[in-house]
């Protein structure tokens, strides 16, 4: 016993070396399988509201380029706007339509904290359960798409960005019928690789890729990126396009959660396909 | 005591610097320093085994917790704290000094300060960039980013002790 106790004595700092990293090991694998569920995130309440007050500082270091890509939403919006169109009708009139709901609500929030530098990026936003945030609401920001509700708090929520390994946006070329995944391969925080389109598609450089309207997540034809080049590799038959995104993360200061009104209804009857399938 | 006050500004200090302003520094695409690691290098010589493993797990569960990725810092920083009571044992003979020594480029001397920086912080980014990875396909990939990283923080770790220069009255 003397012995032993002599030997784990002598290799002290072998066994704090096991015993530490079992610890941190065990953490971070089990971080990773529920999900960041843990009360250890930046959803938590005390963490967000340090990052809250650093921010308001942070803020104003930005300002030029928020204002900037805030004005050229502005532009594009007003752009769409009916009276910028000629109208050449004869006859207008106003019909009341009951039966057109609204699809899409926007929730503005704005960021409290963001990761860019690291292989899986996270972003912290200001708005939580309280304003009717759920976990897999798609987030856009004012020049594109920047990625899905996580961990939803009380007063925060933390979007997975499109920086992170398991992020996989339906996207398409614009104008096109093909579609498929959009994929981060960790190297350039400005760079991402759309997969899965066929390569008959004869693509224009500068072509805008768009979300696909696929699924419940975003509304169709909101602007992820330019297409920067493409290519097939190892003799495949899809091409492997490579996407500048829109949406500058540095200068990320406001996005807008999108809300779904009709998500749960697709979801029920998408469902009842899967369990119809089984019986 | 005066050495426990020391080091426990020296912790929220860097804790602070990592978490607010070094989290925004960016080389070439990926590559951030991770300064914070100078807390682990600047114990003094005397902590005892348990305390420093410790301290190593706590500052990286720190920082962990404000960058969502709980147990991966803290991980990097305990495999940190073994090879530096290796490297310190060999490189270290207590009884070449009068008064107490400190690993501090200022009593320690370029030469030795500049290799166990350099050997530390390897060893901590290498572990630190893999696990955050998790993936042997791209260990080529995350190599380059090891090395620019030390490079970084290499840098950030000298300034701060250049800074801080004090030379000591060796009788």
């Amino acid at each position: 016993m003397l012995n032993l106790w002599r030997f784990i004595n002598k290799y002290n700092a072998f066994f704090f070396l096991i015993i530490y990293l079992t610890v941190s090991l065990v953490l971070l694998v089990k971080n990773n399988d529920f999900q960041r569920a843990s009360t250890f995130n930046t959803s938590n309440q005390i963490v967000g509201s340090i990052y809250k007050e650093v921010n308001s500082v942070n803020k104003y270091l930005n300002l030029n380029l928020v204002n900037d890509s805030l004005a050229k939403e502005n532009v594009r919006l007003r752009n769409r706007l009916k009276s910028s169109f000629l109208d050449d009708s004869v006859v207008s009139k106003n019909v009341e339509d009951t039966i057109n709901h609204v699809k899409y609500e926007y929730i503005l929030a704005e960021v409290v904290n963001k990761y860019i530098t690291s292989r899986n990026n996270y972003i912290t936003i200001n708005r939580g359960s309280k304003d009717g945030i759920k976990k897999g609401m798609g987030v856009i920001g004012p020049s594109g798409v920047v990625g899905i509700v996580w961990n939803v708090s009380e007063n925060f929520a933390s979007i997975q960005s499109i920086l992170h390994e398991d992020t996989r946006i339906t996207s398409s070329i614009e104008n096109t019928p093909y579609f498929g995944p959009l994929i981060w391969e960790g190297k350039n925080p400005n760079v991402v690789t759309l997969t899965d389109i066929p390569n008959q598609l004869n693509l224009k450089p500068k072509a805008r890729v768009v979300t696909s309207g696929l699924g419940v997540i975003f509304p169709k034809g909101i602007l992820i990126g330019t297409v920067l080049k493409a290519g097939v590799k190892g003799g495949g038959s899809f091409l492997d396009i490579s996407v500048k995104l829109a949406t500058n993360f540095y200068a990320l200061q406001y996005v807008y959660v999108i809300k779904n009104n009709f998500q749960t209804e697709q979801e029920t009857l998408e469902k009842q396909n899967k369990e119809s399938l089984n019986e | 005591m005066n050495s426990i006050i020391k080091n426990a500004i020296r912790y929220v200090l860097l804790v602070f610097i990592q978490v607010f302003l070094i989290k925004n520094m960016v080389l070439f695409g990926l590559n951030t320093p991770y300064i914070y690691i100078l807390f682990i290098l600047l114990l003094p010589f005397e902590t005892p085994n348990w305390l420093l493993f410790f301290l190593s797990f706590l500052i990286g569960l720190n920082i962990d917790v404000f960058n969502d990725t709980v147990g991966l810092h803290a991980a990097a920083c305990v495999i940190t704290a073994f090879v530096r009571v290796s490297v310190t044992s060999i490189t270290v003979q207590k009884d070449n000094y009068d008064s107490d020594p400190e690993p501090t480029l200022a009593i320690m001397g370029f030469r030795w300060f500049s290799f166990y920086a350099l050997v530390l912080t390897l060893v901590h980014h290498f572990f630190l960039l893999n696990f955050e990875v998790f993936r042997v396909s791209e260990i080529p990939t995350t190599i380059s980013r090891v090395l620019l990283s030390s490079l970084f923080t290499l840098g950030l770790i000298f300034i701060a002790e250049l800074l801080f220069f004090r030379k000591k009255q060796r009788k």
